[in-house]
Parts: C-alpha cells; sequence; structure tokens
C-alpha cells in the first residue's frame, strides 16, 4: 500500500499553496499567450519584466532564455513569482482579463525560475571588475536587488545584514505558504555568486560605524526596511504578540511557536491576513481579526481578503481594542469598544470614532497585533531627510547625504510596500549609483 | 433539410463524406464501424502490389498546443494480403449497399497487371475504383503511384488501359507534387476516366529530432520524404480543385471531383463543394478524432445548406468558382482600409506592430488625449494594473494611408474587432488586363505609371 493510500502521509499545513506547473502546464499555459506587443503586463509589472518575451521563450521550450529575460529585469525573480500580487499587477492588465482567464503569468515565472534553480544554472553573470567598493546595508529584497546589479556592473559590493540570515522578509516575513525559505535563501546564494560579499550579524552602529563605512567604500545603499510591530498603546499592550516575529517564528521554529486556540489578530493589513493564517493552520480553533474601520479601508489585497475568508477565519469590523485582559499574566481575553466612520483623516481614510458605552469582550487566549511597522530608525540616527519618518531620496534614490541612496521599504511613503517595489528601487539605485560613479568628471565640476 | 445524397459518375451515396484511402479504411471491420457512424462511402486503403511496411510510420507537424495541423506519413498501399481484402471488400459491400465503396488500386505499370486487379475487383461488387497515381514515397521509387501521376503521358496510358477492361466507373486520383495539376487532369479527361479525385499527399519532411539530429520520424536512423495532409494542406487542395474547375478542358468534360485534403469540418467541406468538388474525401480529420466526427459534418453542412437555400449537394457544387480569377482581372480600383473597432479592441497592439514592422506602417497608438504616442513611452515608474491598463494607448489605422492589405485584420485576436471597409473608388475602374492594352507603356516605363497614377489620383503609400 502506498504511503498516500495508507494515509499516513502528513499534510504540512504550511506547505507552499501552489504546486509549480507541470511542463504540459506551462506550455499550454504559455501558447495561450497572445504575445502582445509593448505588453500593458509589462507596464504593470514594477520592475517591467518583458513578459510575454519570457512566455514566448517558454512556449519555444527555452528556459534558459526566459529565465535570463525575468532575471534580467528582475534579479529576485523566484520570490517575485510567488509573493507579487500579481492581480493587482501583470495579470491585472493581462488583455485576456476582460473575457477570458489572464494568463497565470506569477506561475510561469515560477516555472522558469525553478529551471534555472533546478539546473544550477547561474543565468546571469558578474561584469569584469571596476575599482568601486559600495556598501549595501540591510539584505532584504532592496539590497540584494542592489548589491546584485552592482555586481552586474563589476562594482565591489559588501551586503550588511545584522540578521543572521539574509533575505530580509522573504525568509523571515513572507509566509511558508507563499514563499519557502529555501527559494529566498537560494536567492540570495545567486546574488553572493555575483561576486557580493555578504556579512551577516553585523549591525551600523553596533559592529561598524557609518563614518567608517563612509571612509571605506565609494557610495552606500541603504535597504534597512522598517522596525518591529508598534504597540497597540492600550493596556496589557506587554501581552501581545508582534505580528511580525509570530511569522518568523512559524518559518524559522515553527516546533518552538505557541499557537493559541482563541487567537486576535490586530489589523486587517497583508501581514494580519498572514498572522490569521498561520495562527488558523497551525491549530487555533478560532482566529478573529479585528478592524477599527471596514472591509472597505482594509489595506489587505483583495484576493488576499478573499482567501482569509475561505480558511474560516471571522471579521470583526469598526472595532477598536481598548484593553488587553488577562489573569495572572495569561491572556483571556480583549475588550474593544464599536466605532463609527467620520471624516476622513491624514491617511484619506474615514475616521474611526469609538461609539460610548459599547464596550463588549472578544474571548482569546492569544493575541497578535499586526497594525503596521515603525519607521526606520537609521534615518533618525544618520540625521537624514526623511518625510513621515520615511527617509526622503530624489528620483535617483539619493538621500540627503551625497553618496547616500536607500530604497526599499525605508522610503516606502506613498504606495503600497511590496517585495516587488523594493526589488525595482534596489535596482534603479544601482544603476544610478554605476552613473555617478563611473560618471566621467565634467568641466563643471572642475571648477 | 438540405439532400446531402451525391451520385458521382453514378456512383451513389447518402452523403458526400467518404473515408479516403488511407488508414482508416484498411479493413472490413474499420469500413463497417464507420459505415455504422454514417459514413457516407469510403475509399478502400489501396490494394495491389505486395509490400512490407515500417514502425514509425506517421510524423506530425504541430503548432503551439494544436496536435496534428499536418500529418505524414511513408505507410505503403495495404500490407494485409489481397485475398483478405477482396472478401472484406464483397463482404462489406453486401451489407451496405446504399454505401458507396470504391476501391484504390496501385499495381505494376504493365497492361496485364491492371486488367487483373481491374476484374479482382468488379467482382466483390464495389462501385468504382479510384487509380492511385499518388502516393509519394516508397511506391513510386517501384514507378507506381506519384511516378505516374507526374508524367501526363503515363496517367492517360495506364488509364487507358483499366478504361479497356473496366465496367465501373473509374476515378483518377491526382498527386500536387507536380508543377500543374491540370495536366495530368487532362490526361485523365483524354483517356476516358469517369471522375478525378485531388489532392493525394504532399511530399514533406515534417522535422528533425534536435537532440539526436535523426529525421522525424526516425526509422532506426533514417527517415526521408512522406506524404503530407492534414488541416494544413487545405489551402493547396482548394487551389488544386479550383485549378480543375476554371480549366476548360476539364470543365467541359463535366467529370466529378472527389475533393480531399484537409477537410476537418463542415465549413471545410462547403468550401470543397463551392469550389467544384461533389464527393468530399477525410483522412486526418478521422485519424485524429475518430469516425464519430460524421456526425457533425452531415449536420453542420445540412444545416448551412438550409440556412442558405440548398436542398441539393448538386446546387452548391461549383458555385464560388466564377469568383476564380487572375490577378489581370482584378479591379485596380477597388479600394478598402481597415477599421479597428474600439468598443472590442483589447489592445494587444498586434496590429500596432505587424503593420509597422511588416505592412504599410499606417497604425498609431493614440492616447487618451489625442496625441499620438510611441510604444512603451510610459514612465518607468509608472506601474500596476490600473495604471497600465488606464492609460494605454489606443490603435488607430490612419485610413489615408491604408492601402488595404490586411494583414491587421489577419493577426487581431478578437473577432470582428477590425473590419476591411469599403471606400468608394477614386480612380476609375480598371484591370491590369484593360490597362496594359490602353496605357502600353505603364507596364514597361516607371516614368510612365507616374504620369499615369497623378492623372488618376493613384497615391501609392
Amino acid at each position: 500500500m502506498s504511503e498516500l493510500a495508507s494515509g499516513s502521509v502528513a499534510v504540512d499545513p504550511l506547505a507552499e499553496a501552489l504546486p509549480p506547473l507541470s511542463a504540459h502546464e506551462s506550455l499550454v499555459e504559455a501558447n495561450r499567450c497572445l504575445y502582445c506587443y509593448d505588453a500593458p503586463c509589462t507596464h504593470a509589472c514594477p520592475t517591467h519584466i518583458d513578459i510575454p518575451r519570457f512566455i514566448k521563450k517558454i512556449a519555444t521550450e527555452n528556459l534558459l532564455g526566459s529565465a535570463r529575460t525575468i532575471l534580467e529585469a528582475n534579479l529576485l525573480g523566484a520570490t517575485c513569482a510567488r509573493v507579487c500580487p500579481v492581480q493587482e499587477l501583470c495579470e491585472g492588465a493581462c488583455v485576456l482579463g476582460s473575457e477570458h482567464k489572464p494568463i497565470m503569468i506569477g506561475r510561469l515565472q515560477r516555472y522558469a525560475m525553478d529551471y534555472a534553480h533546478s539546473h544550477e544554472i547561474d543565468v546571469i553573470r558578474q561584469a569584469t571588475s571596476t575599482a568601486f567598493k559600495v556598501a549595501v546595508i540591510g539584505a532584504g529584497p532592496a539590497g540584494l536587488s542592489c548589491a546584485g546589479e552592482l555586481a552586474r556592473h563589476g562594482h565591489r559590493v559588501t551586503l550588511f545584514e545584522k540578521r543572521s540570515l539574509a533575505g530580509g522578509l522573504s525568509t523571515y516575513g513572507i509566509i511558508v505558504l507563499r514563499e519557502p525559505v529555501e527559494i529566498a535563501l537560494a536567492e540570495v546564494e545567486m546574488i553572493r555568486r555575483l561576486g557580493v560579499e555578504l556579512k551577516t550579524g553585523i549591525e551600523i552602529g553596533r559592529d561598524v560605524t557609518f563614518p567608517e563605512l563612509e571612509a571605506n567604500y565609494d557610495s552606500i545603499f541603504l535597504s534597512c526596511g522598517l522596525g518591529a510591530t508598534p504597540s497597540v498603546g492600550i493596556p496589557g499592550d506587554e501581552l501581545c504578540i508582534d505580528g511580525l516575529a509570530y511569522i518568523e517564528q512559524s518559518k524559522i521554529d515553527r516546533a518552538g511557536l505557541r499557537v493559541g486556540r482563541n487567537v486576535v489578530v490586530i489589523g486587517a493589513g497583508n501581514t494580519a491576513i498572514d498572522c490569521a493564517t498561520v495562527a488558523k493552520r497551525l491549530g487555533a480553533e478560532r482566529v478573529t481579526i479585528i478592524y477599527r474601520r471596514t472591509e472597505k479601508e482594509m489595506t489587505a489585497y483583495p484576493h488576499e481578503y478573499e482567501f482569509i475568508k475561505k480558511e474560516g477565519v471571522e471579521f470583526r469590523f469598526l472595532t477598536q481594542p481598548i484593553q488587553v485582559l488577562s489573569e495572572a499574566g495569561t491572556v483571556t481575553g480583549i475588550a474593544c469598544l464599536r466605532t463609527e466612520l467620520a471624516g476622513v483623516d491624514l491617511s484619506g481614510r474615514p475616521t474611526p470614532c469609538l461609539v460610548p458605552g459599547s464596550e463588549f469582550v472578544i474571548p482569546a487566549d492569544q493575541i497578535v497585533r499586526a497594525i503596521g511597522q515603525n519607521k526606520p530608525s537609521l534615518a533618525r540616527i544618520l540625521g537624514l531627510g526623511t518625510i513621515g519618518g520615511f527617509i526622503t531620496v530624489d528620483d535617483d534614490y539619493e538621500t540627503s547625504l551625497p553618496h547616500v541612496f536607500a530604497g526599499g521599504d525605508c522610503i516606502r511613503l506613498r504606495g503600497a510596500a511590496s517585495t516587488v517595489m523594493a526589488v525595482e528601487d534596489g535596482k534603479l539605485a544601482a544603476h544610478a549609483i554605476h552613473r555617478k560613479l563611473t560618471a566621467k568628471p565634467t568641466l563643471a565640476g572642475v571648477l | 433539410m438540405a439532400d446531402l445524397s451525391i451520385d458521382f459518375a453514378g456512383i451513389k451515396s447518402p452523403n458526400p463524406f467518404w473515408l479516403a484511402s488511407a488508414p482508416p479504411s484498411n479493413s472490413g471491420a474499420q469500413v463497417h464501424k464507420a459505415f455504422e457512424a454514417g459514413w457516407g462511402g469510403a475509399v478502400w486503403k489501396t490494394i495491389g502490389a505486395p509490400v512490407l511496411n515500417v514502425s514509425n510510420r506517421y510524423g506530425a507537424w504541430h503548432y503551439g498546443t494544436q496536435k496534428m495541423l499536418g500529418i505524414n506519413n511513408v505507410e505503403l498501399i495495404s500490407d494485409r494480403p489481397l485475398e483478405v481484402n477482396l472478401q472484406e471488400i464483397r463482404d462489406v459491400k453486401r451489407f451496405w449497399p446504399d454505401r458507396a465503396v470504391v476501391v484504390s488500386a496501385m499495381v505494376e505499370s504493365s497492361p496485364d497487371s491492371w486488367s487483373d486487379i481491374v476484374r479482382q475487383i468488379e467482382d466483390t461488387g464495389a462501385d468504382g475504383i479510384e487509380l492511385n497515381y499518388g502516393c509519394p514515397h516508397g511506391m513510386s521509387e517501384r514507378g507506381m503511384g506519384a511516378a505516374v501521376g507526374q508524367v501526363p503521358e503515363y496517367c492517360e496510358q495506364i488509364t487507358g488501359w483499366v478504361k479497356q477492361v473496366a465496367r465501373i466507373p473509374i476515378i483518377v486520383k491526382l498527386t500536387p507534387n507536380i508543377t500543374s495539376v491540370v495536366y495530368p487532369a487532362r490526361a485523365a479527361v483524354a483517356a476516358k476516366a469517369d471522375g478525378l479525385s485531388l489532392i493525394n499527399t504532399i511530399n514533406s519532411i515534417v522535422g528533425v529530432d534536435l537532440d539526436t539530429f535523426e529525421v522525424t520520424p526516425n526509422i532506426a536512423g533514417k527517415g526521408g520524404h512522406g506524404g503530407y495532409a492534414g488541416p494544413a494542406v487545405k489551402p493547396i487542395a482548394l487551389n488544386m480543385l479550383s485549378a480543375l474547375g476554371v480549366d476548360e478542358v476539364v470543365a467541359n468534360s463535366r467529370l466529378p471531383i472527389s475533393g480531399m485534403g484537409g477537410i476537418s469540418t463542415w465549413k471545410d467541406a462547403a468550401e470543397f463543394l463551392l469550389l467544384g468538388a461533389t464527393s468530399l474525401q477525410v483522412c486526418t480529420a478521422v485519424m485524429h478524432y475518430g469516425f464519430r466526427i460524421i456526425e457533425d459534418l452531415c449536420d453542420g453542412l445540412s444545416n448551412w445548406m438550409d440556412a442558405h437555400n440548398f436542398a441539393t449537394i448538386e446546387q452548391v457544387r461549383g458555385k464560388s468558382l466564377n469568383r476564380i480569377s487572375d490577378f489581370k482581372n482584378f479591379d485596380l480600383s477597388f479600394r478598402a482600409v481597415a477599421r479597428i473597432d474600439q468598443t472590442k479592441c483589447i489592445k494587444c497592439d498586434l496590429c500596432y506592430v505587424a503593420c509597422n514592422d511588416t505592412a504599410h506602417q499606417c497604425i498609431d497608438l493614440i492616447a487618451s488625449d489625442g496625441r499620438k504616442v510611441e510604444p512603451g513611452s510610459y514612465d518607468l515608474h509608472s506601474n500596476g494594473r490600473f495604471e497600465a491598463v488606464s492609460t494605454r494607448p489606443q490603435p488607430r489605422v490612419r485610413e489615408d494611408d491604408c492601402v488595404g492589405c490586411r494583414l491587421c485584420y489577419n493577426v487581431c485576436p478578437v473577432e470582428h474587432c477590425i473590419e476591411m471597409v469599403e471606400l468608394p473608388a477614386v480612380a476609375p475602374t480598371v484591370t491590369w488586363d484593360e490597362l496594359s492594352k490602353t496605357h502600353p507603356e505603364v507596364t514597361c516605363d516607371w516614368e510612365a505609371m507616374k504620369r499615369y497614377r497623378e492623372e488618376h489620383g493613384i497615391h501609392i503609400h
């Protein structure tokens, strides 16, 4: 009797949700692509991958060429193939979407990336070495992308990462359901093989000072991301779990993760959805997301909202937590007030106003907060220009300090912070750094 | 409901669809099954000289995920003993008196061999004999098949031998592997054949294996040309069919023609009828999907005939032949331009790239504010579904510059999105034939041509 038939195979509740396309599926799907000219999917992709070209190459079974087409525009093509909100980007713009199903661009991209990965092909190569040295701070998607692109230009890049593993949110913050850790780490290795020197466990200001970096490198790129989840600011706050830490543990130390039976997640962004997914999949009987506005204002992508509803997660909208309830240090529930929406606030969304006397209690033995991330502390330490706590950069991603550039979530004041946007930041910043480093001195510069 | 029955040189069948002489009609059991499914007739797989076949005898040409747009084969004529075939033909015909049972034959090129096979076939009670002058591989190396069909004199001589002894209708099957199919057809007419059929398969090599460098299909390390058939050959077949229809000698002979070559649907069938076929032979589509396709072949054809008030196949036959002409008779003043229906356009821009790269550069991309823009002119910082879709320019034809080449119409993936719109003529109606008589100088002198154009307001873009 096969293992499957005997039922002895335990299905991993967090296993990657979408299976890879088979060779046949990918051929059929690739052939369905119309091969649009100047295609809208390419426009919609923040890294502007030439999507019809890479799909056509799958159709002609030129998988190496397909992988190269992707990686030339986006070094983190394997991660993006999995984590991109394709409904909002390439697939959402597919011309077939109006009357037919859009092409499964994300899954085709994954097919090409998996091919390069499983055949251990280094698709992208390093250019001839220059004498320029660049330090990249933070090995998340923006940092990896920037470091890799700089290496492609031939520059000597040192990538500093304070954590023990590189990859940033791809490694620590994307639930395994969407991207297994190995994929993120394989991408890191690919960037290293491009000649990037990776130094993990190094924190700026603790292990190396910023002036030291400025003295030793021709240019610096900051891709430090954002901080931990802020506190909710209510009594009993300290009993809440940081949502990002919750996800991280589900990836790195799942055995050590305590999942409650009755979990409440505060917040309704994509991280909140991920936290609720982890809780539900790892055994919580009841998972409730509470949000002080309505489903109209929630920042989670519509497809994520649809997904989590099917997971059986409950939503309590117009609900403001006011106190974490506990007995002897153990969470027993969360006291909330109902809200009503009033005039528009600074973020352009309606302001939730508390309804007096509407207090009620949601019983819970675990409360996870997923209400965004703290602004980058590095900006304050270095005295960089900021807006709303985010690092200010010009069109070339240069900060208020000359030769110091920044990209990724730490500059993302507007628009959805996402992996693919960070990758594009890193890429464009690398090109700008390269231009600046290799610019011929002009007369104006001499005088 | 339309009457689908036909009378082909005295061979009657309840509908015009016959299995072509090929693997589907290899045995009594198969033909019996086909008749049960509703086929009007069958041309038995060629019988005659003894042969041996090889493995890997079929190769196919696929396009994208569409399987078998074309199939080629190096299969020979029937490799079953002659006696077995003759007995099964006899049995099938006895069981199916209302169906057309035609037997394809091919023997050594001698009067005795042919008179023997003709008598043996007639003894079975078969309705007719098709002379296989078309098989392009194997048999032709032995002086049979296409080796006969490619030489009109041989074609006439052998048909003559057959006609001297035959009492049932004789159909001559023509090979397309020839400069003009008209000459062997005329030879068959001269030898008093009772009907013609075309096309047989086309010489082809279907592919090369990119790992082993062997020719596809690989026959113990070797491969070679085989006969090509299937949907991809239909336009070639239609051309050859119409060439017979407009040839004076062949047309005046009034010989019925059995059309074949890529017929897969009732629509294909109707086109063959309109260009002069009386019966229709099918092979590849059956080899792809089985005998069951006969149901829609008949049903679709019948419904189409009803919709167009055709009561009989004879009323359809050759209806479009009067449209077949030569370039010299085309109206040079005829003007059509492409027009894109913006409500249907999905902005794939395939028309734009086709026109601008390979045709006449008369499609522009127009932004929502009416400006003409170049492809890819969006800001690199722009992204996302909304921006990509909402700012995407609309392809639009500059009708003044459109020469009406119809390439965009052909590449557009949306039904009825691009239409060719006829415009009033600006120049007088004239054909090249007329022009070369009234203005002979324009045919050999570019300056004279220039003057003529200016005179008549003809602008070349």
